[in-house]
Order: structure tokens, then sequence, then C-alpha cells
């Protein structure tokens, strides 16, 4: 059953990837221009991105009968599952305003997303005592729900930027902009990197003394470009550390940091390189013909309906099951923190579109920062911060 | 202050912006090609009155601008919390002030100095809370009562300013031919609008209630930080720890002597690759090595009967068995017991033999309840044994006397006096695990280790909590109100009849596509002309500017 699962995650990775191409070929012809006239090419890009998200369907039922518990219960899991969300909410986005440009960036945006969930352990885990309640399918699903609406509202405002931002000349903007897609080439960059030492097996181990002074032993799986405070390789033919980092700093997460900004400085460079363009610039071409106050609609829309979604999941649903399984509704667990200060974000996002008027290129970069929260929240408060969450 | 008349006839009290009637502008947008229509243009106290002390706090907190920031401030000042674990989350054995410069440098120190490591319940962090729900509360009914008042009073024939400033604005020449209505009115009423006409004019209007949305989440929020806040009320809220040994009986704390809980059983369960059922966990569990699978007390509740006086043995009944799991608290009466820690084999007692240190004869055993010990345990028949000191977590302190460091026998020590036939006066022993001692002089007798029996602690939290109901309606209310405000859109189309023209106006507070598609559909097969958003055309006149821009 397991294995049967994979598959379909497998096959549902494939669609999103053809599904991004046809939304390609959509946006070429020219009658895709049109807003309500959907051409053959889109019918079938969205006939694909149901399919695989059919298929992604099947994934999530298989594994949760093998796992015998809903398979949002450790990051890989809860990952595949926001990806998964994602591409729903872009279905749901894409029927209320028929916009093909928003699949082909809405899509490559889940696939990185499964991508670097699947660079997390996929075994199946068993439920520890806190996590065994039903309350565990409602609030995690729904919070997903919310979040990948939210999400949404990211992706039309990217869309909006690289058409809005000019690009003849080099300003803040134009900064910005490629500093997300430098982000997001970095994604790939660590996704390229960890698989393929994954696909060899590297594996250094190290001797070296923590912060208490007390030796251990620490495994890492990418070249230690850092190395752990006094660590010394036990193994003689890997690549030597090129510094040793204080006991302080957990030094196998940013060595794979650091390879990660280095696999996407070259990726990056490579395009620019190639291109001799702004990757923005690079893009631009393809969204000239998108409307921009209909992104700017879809960006506050998907706003606008998942922040309800959001609250009920994160913070009603997670307050009521705090109260259950650890005797108090909110505790200040960092990851409870951060759903608040999601939260609070999108409450000023609306404020100031509703009362301030901040429409169009405000409202986008707003987008893009509460994106940023959300996966801040995602990653670095599950993997950095320890906390009651950090179950992975 | 004196009120405004407008045109029509209509009187407005000081401030309004837009006559609450017709529509006509009042105040001084007239320039604008488009009025601001937000709230209406109704006269909001904070934006009419503003000499006083109380005018000026109380604009200051209707701001949408001071809510704004208060909200960013309090999203940084929660984000800073997470930077390094607040105080509750560090080991309980640590010191705060030395935990956080040891754990993290010098900036473990700064931020302990800074006192960010209880920056939930700092002064500063419950002002800009509290400031935040009084910002709530001030700018909702500075809002809400002008807002509805112009609504309720809206008239159906507008002032054509009023038309041709709209966003959405349309005329059709009649020339000579008439355009009959109501299909018009047909289409909109099967797209649910509510029709009402005055002199031929029509007023289509749809979803006026999503307007109150954001005042009733408002009041959702204000009641919930209320609940909170009645926490600190003395009765509200109970939260204390209980820990029960297995087969120990206790007054729950909290309850004033009302309950008692027993605990008959602690188990851990962990997962099994070798049981079938956790067989698909197998990999996991090879990797992270053992993971728990249940923690579970069962217990017995007792509630006391009648009122106990102080010495008096309470009579208790039994109340109900249960068997507590995380995720499945015992409730009763208000209180809730949650399982939340527990101590594995903690020593329960321990047996000695007393012999004859050169033959090793018996005497007879003692069997020592290391949390009940007895003065005095008699044996064979002329032999018995003292216990003159009892140390249950022993250790020498700094003088190399013998002293213990808590009631909990981690590691028990034992003065005995051993009384025998031979030795009436008696043999004192010391002994600890692994150590005995003969202070005063050379034993014909010892007691001779005999084995320990271990039993498992549970900790429980007690809870009482009478807010949550306020919480939870606090919530409820906010979840509707913040649906409501979401999910629907009011939207308003104002047509009106001329002599030679029909001018159609539209209005939504949000998703002006959705509008657009409405007056789309409504007009379908009349020969009404679409309406125009006058914001596009204004932007696609200026392009070229807003690209460069």
């Amino acid at each position: 059953m397991a294995e049967i699962s994979s598959n379909f995650l497998y096959a549902a990775f494939l669609l999103y990837l053809v599904a991004t191409f046809l939304f390609g070929g959509s946006i070429k012809d020219k009658r895709g221009a049109e807003e309500k006239k959907q051409n053959k090419w889109a019918k079938l890009a969205i006939s694909v991105t149901i399919l695989g998200f059919a298929a992604q369907i099947g994934y999530f039922i298989t594994r949760w009968i093998a796992a015998g518990h809903a398979p949002v219960s450790n990051l890989f899991e809860f990952t595949t599952f926001f990806g998964m969300m994602l591409v729903g909410a872009f279905i749901l986005i894409y029927f209320l305003y028929k916009t093909p440009a928003l699949g082909l960036f809405a899509l490559p945006i889940a696939l990185l997303i499964i991508a670097y969930a699947s660079m997390f352990p996929t075994e199946i885990s068993p439920l520890i005592p806190a996590l065994q309640s039903d309350w565990l399918h409602i609030h995690v699903t729904t919070a997903a729900a919310g979040q990948s609406i939210l999400a949404i509202s990211f992706v039309a405002a990217i869309i909006y930027l690289v058409k809005f931002v000019d690009q003849t000349h080099s300003s803040k903007r134009t900064f910005w902009l490629e500093v997300i897609m430098f982000t997001l080439v970095s994604t790939i960059g660590f996704v390229i990197i960890t698989s393929t030492f994954a696909a060899l097996d590297y594996k250094a181990n190290f001797d070296w003394i923590d912060k208490k002074g007390a030796a251990d032993k620490q495994e890492y799986n990418l070249p230690a470009l850092v190395g752990p405070h006094e660590g010394k390789l036990i193994e003689a033919d890997r690549f030597e550390p090129l510094v040793s980092m204080p006991a302080i700093i957990n030094a196998k997460k940013l060595n794979t940091v650091l390879w990660s900004i280095g696999a996407g400085l070259i990726l990056y460079g490579l395009i620019r390189l190639i291109a001799r363009k702004r990757v923005a610039a690079l893009i631009k071409p393809i969204v000239k013909n998108v409307n921009l106050s209909l992104l700017d609609e879809i960006s506050y829309r998907s706003v606008l309906i998942g922040f309800p979604i959001f609250t009920l999941g994160a913070l009603v649903f997670a307050m009521i099951w705090a109260q259950v399984a650890w005797t108090r509704f909110w505790g200040w667990d960092p990851k409870e923190v951060w759903a608040l200060i999601t939260w609070l974000f999108y409450a000023a996002f609306l404020h100031l579109r509703m009362s301030k008027g901040w429409q169009g290129e405000k409202s986008a970069w707003l987008a893009v920062i509460g994106f940023a929260i959300m996966i801040f929240n995602l990653i670095f408060v599950n993997l950095v911060i320890a906390g009651l969450h950090s179950y992975a | 202050m004196k009120e405004v008349k407008c045109d029509c006839g209509h009187i407005n009290p000081f401030g309004t912006k837009i006559c609450g009637k017709c529509g006509m502008v009042l105040g001084s947008e007239k320039e604008n090609k488009l009025i601001d229509m937000r709230y209406e243009g109704s006269a909001r106290r904070s934006q009419t009155y503003k000499k006083t002390i109380v005018d000026k706090i109380w604009n200051f907190f209707s701001s949408v601008k001071v809510g704004v920031t208060l909200i960013v401030i309090a999203l940084i000042a929660s984000a800073v919390g997470t930077i390094l674990p607040q105080e509750m989350y560090i080991p309980s054995t640590a010191t705060p002030a030395e935990h956080y410069e040891l754990e993290y440098g010098w900036f473990g120190k700064v931020y302990y100095e800074l006192g960010f490591h209880n920056l939930y319940s700092s002064w500063w962090y419950l002002i800009i809370i509290g400031m935040l729900g009084i910002s709530l509360l001030i700018a909702s009914i500075d809002r809400f009562f002008p807002l509805y008042r112009s609504l309720k009073k809206q008239g159906i024939t507008r002032h054509d300013g009023f038309m041709k400033r709209q966003r959405i604005y349309g005329v059709t020449k009649l020339d000579d031919h008439d355009i009959n209505l109501d299909k018009v009115k047909a289409g909109l009423k099967r797209q649910r609008y509510h029709i009402r006409e005055e002199n031929g004019h029509i007023l289509a209007e749809k979803n006026r209630f999503s307007r109150w949305g954001p005042y009733v989440n408002h009041i959702g929020l204000i009641i919930f930080l209320i609940g909170a806040l009645l926490r600190s009320v003395p009765g509200m809220y109970i939260d204390k720890v209980v820990w029960l040994r297995e087969g120990e009986r206790k007054e729950i704390p909290g309850t004033n002597g009302e309950y008692y809980l027993k605990n008959n059983e602690f188990t851990l369960e962990v997962y099994d690759k070798g049981n079938k059922e956790d067989e698909q966990y197998s990999a996991a569990i090879d990797k992270t090595g053992t993971i728990a699978k249940t923690y579970q007390s069962d217990v017995t509740l007792y509630e006391r009967k009648g009122d106990a006086l102080p010495g008096e043995k309470v009579d208790l009944e039994e109340v109900k068995d249960y068997k507590i799991k995380v995720n499945e608290p015992l409730k009763h009466d208000h209180y809730s017991l949650y399982q939340v820690d527990y101590k594995l084999d903690e020593l329960s007692t321990m047996a000695f033999n007393l012999i004859n240190k050169k033959t090793e004869e018996k005497f007879g055993g003692v069997k020592i309840d290391l949390n009940n010990p007895q003065k005095r345990y008699e044996l064979n028949k002329g032999y018995s044994v003292d216990l003159i000191s009892y140390f249950p977590d022993f250790e020498f302190d700094d003088k190399g006397e013998p002293r213990t460091i808590s009631k909990i026998p981690n590691n028990p020590a034992f003065i005995f006096k051993m009384h025998t036939p031979d030795k009436p006066e008696g043999e004192v022993s010391f002994v600890a695990i692994k150590e005995t001692a003969e202070p005063l002089g050379e034993n014909t007798y010892k007691m001779a280790f005999n084995g320990v029996e271990t039993q498992d602690v549970t900790a429980l939290t007690v809870r009482k909590d009478l807010t949550l109901w306020i919480l939870f309606t606090g919530g409820i209310i906010f979840m509707v109100g913040v649906v409501q405000g979401s999910y629907w859109n009011h939207r308003r189309i104002w047509i009106k009849r001329k002599q030679d023209e029909i001018v159609m106006a539209g209005h939504t507070n949000k998703n002006w596509h959705g509008i657009k598609r409405d007056i789309k559909k409504a007009i379908e097969s009349t020969s009404l002309s679409e309406p125009t958003d006058q914001l596009e055309e204004e932007k696609s006149s200026t392009k070229g500017e807003v690209l460069n821009g």
C-alpha cells in the first residue's frame, strides 16, 4: 500500500509538470489572452491538473490506509499536503476567474513545494500520544487549506509584479523581485543537491563537542563545507570541512543552507549569463497579456477566501485541540505564535486594503510578505526553533 | 453643531460628506472625479470633532492607521518572543538568569536582561494588546452607527453628481425609443437583488448584511479579549499538578478538598515492531528508536461527603473510574485532569534481613515502605529493629553529615538500631545503597539488603477554566463576522430614468468583477449599454505612466 501511495505521488508530480507546459502553451496561443474564453490548450491544461490532483488524492488516501492515520503528521506529509491543497486552491480560483497564467505560476510553485517535501524523511511514522486525536485531521487539513488559498494570493501577486515592475532600469523593485526569483531558484538548487548526494549515498560522520562540552557524533549527508565544533572526520576519503563552527551554531543545518545558496547562486548565475537579463525580465513576456486589475482582484479575493479558513484551522481548531491535548488552549509555543503572526499580518493586509486603499502593487508586495511568513513558519519554525510542533 | 440640509430636503448630521438620502456631495470632495464611498460619506465622530482631549483620544483609537500600526507592533513583538525559548520552555531545573547566558552567550544574556524570556506576560506586551482591544472597540463604534444610519436612510433616487462619480457608470441614450426596465429588474431579481423603486428609478441591492461583518467580528474579538482578561479573576482559573504513585490516593489540589483521586495503575506503552499492528512503522522505529504509543493512568475519582472538620477523617464516596490518556482528560464538575508527565520505576519498598555477620544466620526480615516507613519493626522473638533516621534522597552535606535533598525516595538511606537478645541495648548501623557504616563501633549483626520493589508515578494537571465558554463564544462570533464580511459583498445598482437617457451606476464594497458580471447578466437581452469601470479607463489612459512607475 505504501508503494502504491508513492507511485500516485510520482504520477501527480508528473501530471502537474505536464500541465505547467500546457498552461504555457495556452498563454502563447493568442486566444489565451482573452479572459473569458478558454482556448483548447487551457482546457487540456486544467484537465491534466485535475487529473494530477486526483492522483495526489489517491496518494493521500492510500497513505492514510497504510499508516492508519491521516498523512499529515510529519514535515514530509504536511508539506506534500500543503502542495496538494495549493493545487486544489488553484483549481477553485481557476474556475472563478479562468486565468491560465495563474496555472503557469501556481503549478511550478506546487511542484517546488512537493519536491522540497520529499527531501525530508518519508517513512510512515507512528503517532505519539499527543497526536492521537481526530483533531489532527481537522486542525491540520483546515489550516493547510487556509494557507494554500492565501498562497494563491502570492502566486497572483508574483504575476502582477512580474508584469508591473519596469525592467528597463534597475530599482528597488527589480532588486526585490530578483530576491524572490533567487529564492525560488535556490529551492530548486536545494532539491538538486540533496537528491544528488542522496542518490550517491554520501555520508560523512564527525566526532564533535557540543556546547555542554560533551562528545557526540553527527552524520552529514552533504559534503561538509562547515564542520561541527571541534569536529573530527571519521571517514578518511570524505571532504574535509573548510572551517569549524562554534558549538552554539548547528553546523549541519548551516551547511545545508550554504549548499542551497551556493547551488542557487550557480543556477541563478547561469540563467543570468545565458539570458543576459534579470530572471523576472526573462519571464515578463509570458505574462504580457494578463490583466493587472484582474490579478489584483484574484490576489485580494484569495486572501478574503483564505483568511477565515486559516483562522478556523490554524487558530480556532488549534486552540480547541490544544485545550484537549496540552491542557491549555494557548501556550505561546513558537508555532502558535507564528500562526498568530500570520493572522495578524493578513488582518493588517485587509485593513490596509479596505481602509487605506492599498491596492495593486502595494497589495502585491504584501501578499509576497504574507507568503514568506507562512513558509518561515512551515520550515524555519519547525527545523530551527524547537517547540512542541517539531515532530519531524 | 449645525446640521446640514441638502438640496433634496434631507437633514444630515454635521460632518456628512455625502447626503444620506440622495447622495449629493456636500463636503469638500466636489472636485474629485470619483467619490470616496467609504462609510457612505457619513459623519463619523472622529472626522468631525477634533477639539477636546476626549476627541483626540477617540480619534487616535478610531484611526485605521493607528490600528494597523498596533497590529504591526504586536506582530513584531510576538516574533521577538520566539527567537529564544520562553522561560516556561526551558528546563525547570535551570535558573533563568544563568540558563540564557550559558546556552546562548551574550545574546541570551541581553535577551534575558530585557525581559524577553517572559515577553508575553510583560506589562508592555499586555498594553499593546489592550490598546488593540480599545482600538477595535472605538473604531467600530465610530464607523458602525453612522454607516448603519445612512444605509438605512438611503434614498432610491440619487443625485446626478453621485451617479456620475461612481466607479461603475454608464449612460444609455434613448433617442426616441423607450426601454422597458422590467427585463433588467427580472434579471437582477434572479441574481437575488432586492429591488426598490421610486418614480421609475430603481435601486437594486444585495447582501447589505455583509457590511456588518467587520463589526460582528470585532465584537467577537473584544469578547475573546475580555475572556482572556477574566482569567486573572480568582476562582475562574486553576492550574495545578498532582503527582500520584500507583495505589496512592490524594486530595486533588485546587478543589478545596472536595475531590480525591486514586492512581490504580500507570501504563506506558511503546510502538513495537514485533507487534502485527505496528508493523508499518518499523522503518521509523529503527530510525528514531523508542516511540511512545500510550501514556495512561487508570484512576478512581472520589468525592468528599459532608463537611470535613480539621483532624477528622474524611468520608469519601466513589464517583467513577476512568482511564486518563493524553487527549482524553477526565472531566468532572468544571475540573479536568490531564495526563502530563510520569516517572517509571520509582523505589517503593526496600527489604532487609537481620543477620549475624559471622554465621549469616537470619533472624527475620523487614520490608520498609519508602514513602511511609514505620518507626519500629518486630522480628523473630526477642529481635526487633528501630528506624532511627530515614533519608529518602540521601547525600552528605558539606560537613559530612547525612541529609536528604527531597522527599522522593531516589536514594534512600537508613540508620537502624538492631535489638537482639545478646545486645539488648542495640547496635547502630547506617545503611545506604551499596554502603554501610557502623558509626558506634564494630557490630555483631547487620541489616542485609534483600531486594526492592518499584512503582510508577503519574503526573496529572488539574485544570478549571471558567473563561472557556466566553472565549468560545467570542471565537464563534468572530468566525461568523469574518465569514459574513468576506464571503459576501454588498452590491448596489442604481438606475435613474431621465427624459432622454437612462443612467446606471454601481457600487460594491469589494469584488468589482462580480458586480460587473451581475450587471452584464441583467442587461444581456436589453438595449442598455454596459456601464464602464471608470477606474479602469483612467488607468488605461495613463497606461504608459503606470508601466514606467
